[in-house]
């Protein structure tokens, strides 16, 4: 049975644009196929040629990033990349996006983007350990927002809390650009000893393909491809391609897995994402170069009469397939059948390169498989700087602060600096016991137990900064979020992005993406820090209006002595502060200005890439010698704001002088940091920055209930008390709690 | 000492449990499956947290239908000691072991914080290194622990000393805002009549280390280790 016996469709224009594809796209699959395609073969293919899964738009810029490394074990290309972190173990880990999804639907939407990057994870034989999520919500008033918030904050709790994986970091943002088009950006690690890292290859021919997890319904069919284009007012009918998270099958499909895992009967593992039963199959079976038949008769379903075209293409939830060495399949249904799971054998590898789908006895699909996963098309879409570039880069006018504790005051009340304890103590930070250093400070710290060692995760972007200049935005999200680390002592072993993007068919979102990369790709190299895995989404574009360009870095380091790790904040009064790193005045794209008199202006702080490397370097040498108590880095809000989050965490004041002075508190230059250190440490401290060439300054030291700060003429005097009291209830405020 | 770690499905704090007891305090632990019949002879069961069964109907009312609760009550008719934990003490009232029921906290939402206990009676094979009306700092991690039960059967569980623990300030004041979840009286955690049985919401294992930052949590379970040492 080797032809196709389903009825072939001739596309008409509708037809095609029900399904995102071009005329060219159709004719290159004619091509490929040597005919007409059958209605299931146009629906496999739009999906596997869908921006989301193919990559079509930024490939090309992809390439760009620097892969490897010292440490790099598995870079892009797989589920997740995966490093080496010492002691025979190694991290898997990966970012991914869910931001449509989460707009028409947030608690099933973030839920599903939890549940989604954890399978990329434990698909690689790699126990998750720890979640992060990235959001960028709209204005709190504007239409729909504060239920977006509620719903994806419920989402990503209770799909983490249940599987038993902490959320340990991530950050919140608020911008009206993203009032139309939220972004739900989950990152999530894992942890495998070093010989027991699984790939999704296939190989094998005659070995059995089998089906584990949740049953196949219709929902989510088409996600990736609703993925891959713009919001307008008929988005609120894709509500049925939004897919319906369960954790607890989650949980036991992580555990069976692992476990099947153990028994060496697996060739090769991936979980059901986007495009569901097609792309985790197609991308086996193309990564090995094997062809595969598949009997679709044999997949569990939800529910009675779905067409292959719909089982191809559902995206439900908590799927797995799998390859089994032939003859071990019985050892392998022991396990699942343990955890009360289904398995279903649906198909055999085999060497024809071909992939067909049998249903009814007849062939509704005949597809050979590395043409279309690799020859995929790649576009080089126009790029075009935006006209008004240069206006947008005019030094804008700084308004002096009147009163330096109103002006604090005023920005610890906004979302953006609020304390956002209100959305992580509803996420379980704790269970696992790794958790040294959770939500709230530079970086997560998570014991890697049995060891000495820890790891240290932070994402980072500021979308601002990437709209005004998308290649310094690229660059500072890669350098804070590695002097993130640095603040934990942590040394960084790889990243890992989502870039989200508005539409690429948009010159200006395609120079936007082009740039940002650039930006990475610079400051990855020159910090020494490898891409690993990623994820894009472009078309957040809502109504004609794009996203701000929001390249989220996820960053992991590896800390060699957890003992001597410093804290976000203040612990022990007496300690002296040192501030590190040159002040300059840099106001564009601030905080200071966009929140405090509404100006979105000027070319974004200078990242000068060497003297965030010597920084980092102090730091981490800093904390190797375990001369730090607390070390928290210099960024949005400046000075001010970072001394104010020292003394929030623990309630202990401060009492510091600084030679900056005004609006200069406030502003924005890179590569800088407060530490605090005992007294007798203080003459080490500032000698070891000399020897880096970092400047450095004793500025005060910790102690009391006040935060005082006497800058040049002026005179901050607060007590902590009372601006804990502003920071800690500005956000349920906000949102009417 | 032979402890057993409880698995249901969707538990996930089991390894937690776990680690205290092998790799902190050295002991002889081993997994129990939720459809073993027998606990092999385990000295202490622990009945971790997590979501068991997913939490489908009522958090704990599946796990108390599973197989081994039917050993684990015999077990602790017995006099054995069982150690319920946040699920864990959930599945312990769904199975009837231990009195009263829990509702959703009074927040509506789950809460992940650091808490603090004031210890009520330290006379139990877990508490007897602890000093009466002394604090405790424990992380809480759950979505349902409003304890609650009728207000006769309150007065009657007070009168017999079975409130183990109570949500209190760092001062050890038990007031309305210390309480994170509306638990009737504070209570956090209770006892059975003989003492043998104990369920809390809040999770010592999470602390039992001092690289966590907290070791409070280890004296229960140093407690509970010593204690069955003296019984044997």
């Amino acid at each position: 049975m080797t032809a196709l016996q389903e009825e072939t469709v001739h596309a008409t224009p509708e037809l095609l644009k029900r399904h995102k594809m071009t005329a060219e796209e159709y004719e290159r699959l004619r091509a490929i196929l040597g005919r007409d395609p059958s209605w299931t073969e146009l629906g496999i293919t739009s999906a596997l040629w869908s921006e989301h899964c193919s990559y079509k738009s930024s490939k090309i810029y992809l390439r760009e990033f620097p892969t490897e490394g010292p440490h790099v074990v598995q870079g892009p290309g797989e589920n997740a990349g995966i490093v080496d972190v010492g002691h025979g173990w190694v991290a898997a880990f990966k970012m991914e996006s869910h931001n449509h999804p989460s707009f028409i639907e947030p608690y099933q939407g973030s839920m599903t983007g939890v549940g989604g990057i954890l399978r990329d994870i434990f698909t690689m034989g790699a126990r998750p350990i720890a979640c992060m999520d990235a959001l960028r919500f709209g204005e709190i008033d504007a239409p729909r927002m504060r239920s977006l918030i509620d719903g994806v904050v419920r989402g990503i709790g209770d799909y983490g809390n249940c599987v038993g994986i902490p959320t340990v970091g991530g950050e919140t943002g608020f911008h009206r650009c993203y009032n139309k088009n939220i972004l739900v950006n989950a990152f999530a690690l894992g942890i495998a000893r070093h010989d027991e890292i699984f790939h999704a290859r296939a190989s094998g021919s005659g070995n059995p393909v089998l089906y584990v997890g949740s049953r196949t319904g219709r929902d989510g069919i088409h996600g990736a491809t609703m993925a891959s284009d713009a919001f307008d007012a008929e988005s609120e009918r894709q509500r049925p391609t939004v897919q319906v998270g369960d954790p607890f099958t989650e949980k036991i499909v992580l555990e069976a897995c692992l476990e099947a895992m153990r028994t060496g009967a697996i060739v090769a593992i991936q979980d059901m994402g986007a495009a569901g039963l097609t792309s985790s199959t197609f991308e086996m079976a193309g990564r090995g170069g094997t062809g595969l038949h598949l009997v679709l008769d044999r997949v569990p379903l939800r529910e009675v009469g779905l067409t292959p075209y719909e089982m191809m293409l559902s995206e439900s939830q908590e799927r797995m397939v799998l390859v089994a060495k032939k003859g071990r399949e019985e050892e392998l249904e022991k396990v699942f059948r343990r955890w009360g799971l289904e398995v279903a054998d649906i198909g055999r590898i085999t060497d024809t390169g071909r992939a067909v789908l049998e249903w009814q006895g007849s062939v509704v699909a005949d597809i050979p498989i590395q043409p279309l996963t690799e020859e995929a098309p790649v576009y080089r879409r126009p790029v075009a700087e935006p006209a008004d570039l240069a206006r947008r880069w005019e030094a804008p006018e700084v308004p002096q602060p009147e009163d330096l504790r109103g002006t604090l005051e005023a920005l610890l009340a906004t979302p953006d600096f609020a304390s956002k304890s209100w959305i992580w103590t509803q996420y379980d930070t704790t269970v696992r016991t790794n958790t040294v250093h959770g939500p709230g400070g530079d970086a997560a710290v998570l014991l890697l137990k049995g060891t000495p060692s820890a790891l240290a995760m932070t994402s980072d972007v500021n979308p601002v900064y990437c709209r005004l200049d998308p290649w310094r935005g690229g660059a500072q999200a890669v350098a804070e979020a590695a002097r993130n680390l640095a603040c934990t002592g942590a040394a960084p072993v790889g990243l890992t992005d989502c870039l989200n993007f508005g539409n690429p068919e948009n010159p200006e979102v395609s120079w936007q993406f082009r740039e940002a990369i650039r930006g990475m790709s610079e400051a990855c190299r020159a910090l020494g820090v490898p891409v690993i895995s990623g994820n894009v989404s472009f078309y957040n574009e809502t109504e004609g209006e794009s996203i701000y360009p929001t390249p989220t870095v996820g960053m992991v380091g590896v800390i060699p002595a957890v003992a001597h790790v410093p804290d976000p904040f203040f612990t022990t009064k007496g300690d002296r502060i040192v501030l590190l790193g040159r002040d300059r005045s840099e106001f564009g794209g601030s905080a200071y200005l966009r929140l405090l008199h509404g100006i979105e202006q000027g070319r974004p702080p200078e990242v000068v890439l060497d003297a965030e490397l010597r920084l980092a370097q102090l730091l981490r040498g800093l904390v190797a010698r375990h001369l730090l108590r607390s070390a928290h880095d210099l960024s949005d809000g400046g000075f001010l704001l970072a001394l104010a989050e020292l003394s929030l965490g623990r309630g202990l004041g401060a009492t510091v002088e600084v030679a900056m002075e005004g609006a200069d508190l406030f502003s924005e230059t890179q590569a800088r940091a407060l530490v605090a250190c005992a007294p007798g440490a203080v003459e080490q401290v500032l000698r070891a920055a000399e020897e880096a060439g970092v400047p450095a300054v004793d500025v005060g030291a910790t102690g009391g209930e006040e935060l005082v700060v006497r800058a040049g003429g002026g005179l901050l005097r607060a007590p902590v008390a009372d601006l804990h009291t502003v920071w800690s209830t500005a956000l349920p405020r906000a949102l009417g709690l | 000492m032979k402890c057993g770690v409880v698995v249901f499905p969707g538990s996930n704090c089991d390894h937690d449990a776990y680690h205290v007891l092998k790799h902190v305090l050295e002991q002889d632990v081993t997994f129990l499956w939720h459809q073993d019949e027998s606990l092999q002879g385990c000295d202490l069961v622990v009945l971790p947290g997590g979501f068991s069964y997913g939490d489908y109907l009522r958090a704990g009312a599946m796990a108390a239908l599973s197989p081994v609760m039917a050993a684990v009550k015999r077990h602790a008719e017995a006099g054995g000691l069982v150690l319920g934990i946040c699920n864990g003490f959930q599945v312990l009232l769904e199975a009837g072991l231990l009195p009263g029921a829990m509702r959703r906290n009074a927040s509506l939402r789950f809460q992940c914080k650091d808490v603090h206990l004031r210890v009520e009676r330290t006379d139990l094979p877990y508490t007897h290194t602890l000093r009466a009306g002394q604090v405790l700092r424990m992380p809480i991690a759950h979505a349902e622990g409003n304890y609650e039960d009728a207000p006769e059967k309150l007065d009657a569980l007070e009168a017999a000393g079975r409130v183990v623990f109570r949500y209190c300030t760092p001062e050890g004041e038990v007031t309305p805002e210390a309480n994170p979840n509306g638990a009737a009286r504070g209570i956090a955690g209770i006892c059975n009549a003989g003492g043998n049985v104990l369920g809390l919401m809040p999770h010592p294992e999470r602390c039992s280390e001092p690289i966590l930052g907290n070791t409070d949590g280890l004296a229960l379970f140093a407690g509970v280790v010593a204690a069955a040492g003296a019984m044997r």
